[in-house]
């Protein structure tokens, strides 16, 4: 078959392609207009220059630095978490074993079936009676290790990791850990790079049960800010300027990350599915 | 695997020289017992942090969900009261407001699933050729899945906006009138289904993409050959070959559109967060978080929809599972 593209082919892609990228271009034109302009029923179409007047407006608003630095804390502890747990876990179900290996595995598949996330208040009545309410900690813990992230590890080492190489560490006397350490770690680099990144933006991106743990806190992250801001005393709702503004603000820091590994997210998405 | 039995270690390492060995069993080192040891916990010490974490923000809460379930508990109360069986179940099941959000759920679950699933194909297939600057067009693809959820709300908010919106906008320059994207129940399904559409296409064309790169190119040379067109081949020869990564991609989808909270609580103009000023928009997540603020019994009840929540997603994603299976055996 002609697997040439055809002008049609990129003609149908490049459509799709502004579709993708025109919302992002919408808000930054919003937050970049004045609050009348942008209410005006004929909508613009090109930037103003008020961007950085609507952005003090939101500083003005929600504490962004805090809510920033807070979302790069959480995500990165989530992230680094999750990697090393979940590698720990993947090497022992690939590689090691144990009695029970086979049916744990296929419950921690099933795990991811069910929406845990749902049982919110309990799970609220649990925080609070450990004392985490309202604190970083208490968004981390969901995320110190994932059931995606077990599988995902586990069907990478099944074949990036031969048998051989562990067999001759322990014989050379090396503990578990080490083994782990000295040899599946190295093997796994790719995998768990790709892990940490999907993780960081899956952290990142998470809304609900920050907005429910972080309920009357000092501490938001970005995303419930985005909350906060929307419902700002007597501005909020009507104000699209500020709210565009604050969502571009919101957004910029992980598109520096897509700019910087959107690469390996494209990979590891691809690599995932074939995987999975 | 690696076996590593008392025996394995004992003579792999020589620790053990064989004229000291008693015959029938070798005693072993203090060391080798700590290896044993090693060897025979190490593997439950690795897995155990998932299945704490699992307790923690699983199991527990979704157990003691079904007990709450079954009791009442004043607002105010410090601890549940009476068990009242199955009258949280029946409340739930017979307010107006939880059977339209049933309702909504599934309408934006539908008009969000089923153009998501058809246009992630086709752009997949598009993908699947010798593009030059593949690498951009994969990221650019991919640009809305950085996009969080909240953001993507409030941007759909502002380009469905009834009075200033984008949208809207367009329509009056057609010399039509604007919609009520708020108010009109069918159409704020449709924004909303938009903002899950927009958001989790490009991802969704990148793993059916590595599932049609796996496809053999002889199939489609000899289908050339045969005279087949273009549209012809990704219909007989990429669709059917893409099966399992389908299924999969639509079982996911199932699951995490019908649990959708971000997009209509951000959507809503009101502050009471109820999805619309009539219920329009409230999704059954909604229902639930709302549920838990009410006055009477909010526990018990949200607990309650919670598990009705939680039966609902597991039966539509085994069914849509069996569905998609019995419409490839069909075909095949």
């Amino acid at each position: 078959m002609a697997r040439r593209p055809g002008f049609m082919t990129y003609a149908l892609l490049a459509a799709f392609v502004v579709g993708s990228v025109f919302p992002l271009y919408w808000s930054f034109v919003i937050g970049s207009v004045t609050k009348e302009r942008a209410a005006a029923s004929t909508p613009p179409l090109v930037p103003g220059g008020h961007f950085f007047e609507n952005a003090r407006r939101v500083f003005d608003q929600i504490d962004f630095w805090s809510a920033l630095g807070n979302s790069v804390l959480i995500s990165g502890i989530s992230a680094a978490s999750v990697v090393f747990f979940s590698t720990l876990a993947g090497f022992a179900f690939a590689k090691l074993r144990f009695r029970g290996n086979g049916p744990m595995m296929i419950f921690i598949v099933a795990t991811m079936t069910v929406p845990t996330q749902l049982a919110l208040i309990p799970m609220l009545k649990e925080f609070s009676n450990m004392g985490l309410s309202g604190s970083r900690a208490a968004v981390i813990l969901p995320w110190v290790v994932t059931a995606f992230g077990v599988f995902f590890m586990r069907q990478y080492l099944v074949d990036a990791l031969p048998d051989e190489l562990i067999e001759a560490a322990r014989v050379d006397g090396a503990s578990m850990f080490r083994t782990f350490w000295s040899i599946a770690v190295p093997a796994a680099r790719p995998a768990m790079a790709i892990l940490g990144l999907f993780t960081f933006m899956q952290v990142w991106t998470d809304f609900m049960w920050p907005l429910v743990v972080l309920q009357g806190s000092d501490v938001q992250t970005l995303q419930t800010a985005l909350d906060h801001l929307k419902i700002a005393p007597g501005q909020g709702i009507a104000d699209m300027a500020l709210l565009q503004a604050g969502t571009v603000m919101a957004t910029v820091p992980l598109f520096l990350l897509f700019f910087a590994a959107g690469r390996q997210l494209v990979a590891g998405i691809m690599q995932g599915a074939i995987k999975g | 695997m690696i076996d590593n039995t008392p025996a394995s270690v004992g003579t792999a390492a020589g620790a053990v020289p064989a004229e000291t060995a008693p015959p029938v069993r070798p005693r072993l080192t203090f060391r080798q017992r700590l290896s044993l040891l090693d060897t025979k916990l190490s593997p439950y010490v690795y897995v155990l942090p998932f299945f704490v974490v699992f307790l923690i923000i699983g199991l527990y809460p979704l157990g003691y969900s079904a007990y709450l379930s079954f009791f009442s508990w004043p607002r105010f109360g410090v601890a549940h009261g009476p068990g009242v069986g199955w009258a949280n179940y029946s409340h739930v099941l017979h307010d107006p407001i939880f059977r339209k959000a049933l309702v909504n759920t599934l309408g934006i679950f539908v008009i969000s699933s089923v153009p998501q699933i058809i246009i992630a194909t086709i752009v997949a297939a598009l993908l699947n050729t010798e593009l030059r600057g593949r690498t951009w067009w994969r990221m650019s693809v991919l640009s809305p899945f950085v996009v969080a959820p909240a953001a993507t709300a409030l941007i759909f908010g502002s380009l469905f906006a009834d009075q200033s919106g984008l949208v809207n906008g367009a329509l009056h320059g057609l010399g039509l009138s604007g919609v009520d994207w708020h108010a009109n129940r069918p159409a704020s399904w449709l924004a909303i289904a938009t903002m899950v559409n927009w958001r989790w296409t490009g991802y969704n064309a990148l793993i059916l993409l590595a599932a049609m790169q796996a496809i053999p190119n002889e199939l489609y040379e000899a289908a050339s050959l045969d005279g087949a067109g273009r549209v012809r081949q990704f219909l007989s020869i990429t669709v059917p070959s893409i099966r399992p990564t389908l299924l999969f991609v639509i079982v996911t989808s199932t699951i995490g559109g019908l649990h959708i909270f971000t997009e209509p609580r951000l959507f809503d103009t009101n502050l009471q967060h109820q999805g619309g000023a009539n219920y329009e928009f409230q999704t059954l997540t909604m229902y639930v978080f709302n549920t838990a603020n009410s006055s009477t019994d909010p526990y018990p009840r949200a607990a309650a929809a919670t598990w009705i929540e939680v039966l609902l997603i597991i039966a539509v994603s085994l069914g849509s599972f069996l569905l998609t299976r019995a419409a490839q055996r069909r075909s095949s």
